[in-house]
């Protein structure tokens, strides 16, 4: 158990409770603006003291009320990355990203500077300050500046909410290298979806201040009663699957999950790579029988385990395809046609151009 | 032809007089002034409107009164002025030390109100930055804090060091109007202009009287731009 957080504390008229564990890799806390998502990280730093609760990170106690144990923000080693990066604007970027070295002992010290700036490409920029550099290039920067404090668990408050769209796609691998190549815990806030199917291995829903929801990415998102929580649009299921092949001609990419294999628009990755695909229960339509003449390219026979209980105008089924579960909106209609019930044995067709492929480019 | 460019002795002797005075009283009113200025805009404690009423004190006491009161406390019948002299030797009163500290006193307001504002432009969510990075107080002060303020520091210090070569009323109670001791470019200026036929040489110190805060008001604005330029890439 890489991190565990039980914390509650009134902020004015709102009481913030959360209580959630993480396991190594990253954890997302989800909601929308005001859900109490920066005050736990905030708790979780120090910067925030807890009414009541507790806060462990790799067994290391940094809050227990019981115990009386407040251990202040310097002595947590918990790296903090901020939505508006925080950099020190008066330090070249070199002495920003030392700045926490030497505060870490010798022996804990695991992150080698220079492989830091390697990974986050910001050799360039040593020299600079801080007010010269562009939004996602002071974001680098601050992630960078974190990890060489060596830290036991990395928080990141929307790191990308300030940025626009091809920043943040500048960012986003740099952070899925930190969570395959340093295996340092990460607990990361986002109210975007996209950010927590591409990034998300836990999700921790959070609404008006308190838990709704936490627990492995696959678990969450596949409850019909959370579906709607990222909005219709979003709401779906996210898969992991492998790289079987590439169809040169066509520049599709075939992929292999549990479910079966799935075609989609070319993924820039080798073969035995994987993926994470984001399937969106619009796009999953629904048939009784295996259809023929049809352009969508992705049929996988599933059972139909729950109904939502509204089912007009859209019926929310949950399906599972071989232990895949998948989220399919349907018309009331359709369901009442077709004769939809818990248990029947289906085919759920996906549009491949509908399929978001993460870190395709 | 140019002799008049030359500086008599008395004049020389005068300038450097208010230049020491000048020099001292900002050393001793810099770090107190840091020091309170941080105080009063960081922390809550009983007292403050009392300590920020005290500090702004000498701005609005007539200066002949805030001289007076020195006297009272540092000169050598004092409460303080006794014990200084009983335990250290140290005598202020009467003495170039003396103006120095009254020079002090009736700047510090302005150093103060100046560093002040510099303290409540600092993002202080940069030092919690810096505390979750390992930083502890002492030394988030001293990497974070103090590089940022350091412009406010010079205007603080550029204010007191004006107020000082200027200072007359608390400097001529305090320490009286002794020539070679305590007697500085505006006491000068007074005594001359007190004696019939002196005019000329008045006016030859108060030329040098402008031409000196001229230089020092350059000398701060050059200063500010190089520490901004360096500190954040900008001058202004």
């Amino acid at each position: 158990m890489a991190i565990e957080v039980d914390v509650e504390r009134r902020l004015g008229d709102v009481r913030i409770q959360a209580r959630f564990a993480g396991e190594p890799g990253i954890t997302v806390l989800f909601g929308h603006s005001g859900a109490g998502k920066s005050s736990v990280v905030n708790m979780i730093s120090g910067l925030l003291k807890p009414d009541r609760g507790r806060i462990a990170v790799d067994g290391r106690v940094l809050f227990d009320d019981r115990r009386r144990i407040n251990l202040p923000a310097r002595k947590r080693r918990v790296g903090y990355i901020f939505q508006e990066s925080r950099l020190f604007p008066h330090l070249k970027v070199r002495r920003n990203l030392l700045y926490g070295r030497r505060f870490a002992p010798r022996q804990e010290r695991y992150v080698n500077p220079d492989r830091i700036v390697d990974l986050l490409g910001i050799g360039h920029l040593l020299d600079r300050r801080p007010p010269m550099l562009s939004g996602g290039e002071r974001q680098r920067v601050a992630i960078g500046r974190a990890l060489l404090a060596s830290p036991s668990l990395l928080l990141m408050d929307e790191p990308l909410a300030s940025l626009d769209a091809a920043r943040k796609n500048e960012i986003l691998p740099y952070i899925e290298r930190l969570r395959d190549e340093l295996k340092v815990p990460i607990v990361y806030v986002s109210h975007q979806f996209e950010e927590v199917s591409r990034l998300a291995d836990m999700l921790v829903v959070m609404e008006n201040g308190r838990l709704a929801a936490a627990g492995p990415l696959g678990e969450i998102m596949g409850r019909l009663d959370l579906a709607s929580i990222a909005g219709r649009e979003e709401a779906g299921t996210v898969i992991e699957a492998r790289v079987i092949g590439h169809d040169r001609e066509f520049q599709l990419t075939h992929l292999q999950c549990a479910a079966g294999e799935l075609v989609v628009p070319r993924v820039a990755k080798p073969e035995q790579a994987t993926v994470r695909v984001h399937i969106h229960a619009l796009d999953v339509a629904i048939a009784l029988e295996p259809p023929r003449g049809l352009s969508i390219r992705n049929v996988l026979p599933a059972r139909i385990e729950e109904i939502g209980r509204e089912t007009i105008p859209y019926a929310e089924l949950r399906l599972n395809a071989a232990g895949v579960p998948l989220i399919a909106y349907v018309t009331g209609k359709a369901a009442h046609e077709l004769d939809l019930r818990v248990g029947r044995e289906v085919y759920a067709l996906i549009k491949s151009v509908a399929i978001d492929r993460h870190g395709a480019e | 032809m140019f002799d008049f460019l030359l500086l008599s002795p008395l004049e020389t002797q005068v300038v450097v007089l208010s230049l020491k005075v000048a020099l001292l009283s900002l050393a001793i009113n810099l770090p107190l002034a840091v020091a309170v200025a941080y105080l009063l805009a960081r922390y809550r404690f009983p007292g403050k409107s009392l300590l920020n009423a005290l500090v702004y004190l000498p701005l609005v006491l007539p200066p002949v009164v805030t001289g007076y009161l020195l006297l009272l406390t540092l000169g050598t019948q004092g409460p303080v002025g006794a014990w200084l002299k009983d335990t250290f030797g140290i005598v202020v009163a009467f003495r170039w030390t003396g103006a120095a500290i009254a020079a002090a006193v009736m700047g510090f307001p302005l150093a103060v109100g100046a560093i002040r504002l510099s303290i409540d432009a600092v993002d202080r969510r940069i030092e919690d930055a810096a505390s979750t990075l390992g930083a502890n107080r002492a030394w988030i002060f001293l990497t974070i804090t103090l590089p940022l303020i350091l412009p406010g520091i010079i205007t603080g210090a550029i204010l007191a060091f004006a107020r000082a070569l200027g200072e007359f009323g608390a400097t001529i109670t305090f320490v009286a109007n002794i020539r070679g001791e305590t007697q500085t470019l505006p006491l000068a200026i007074y005594s001359l202009t007190q004696v019939p036929g002196k005019e000329m040489a008045a006016l030859r110190l108060l030329i040098i009287s402008v031409l000196l805060s001229f230089a020092a008001l350059i000398a701060s604005e050059v200063l500010h731009k190089t520490v901004s330029k360096r500190m954040f890439g900008h001058g202004d």
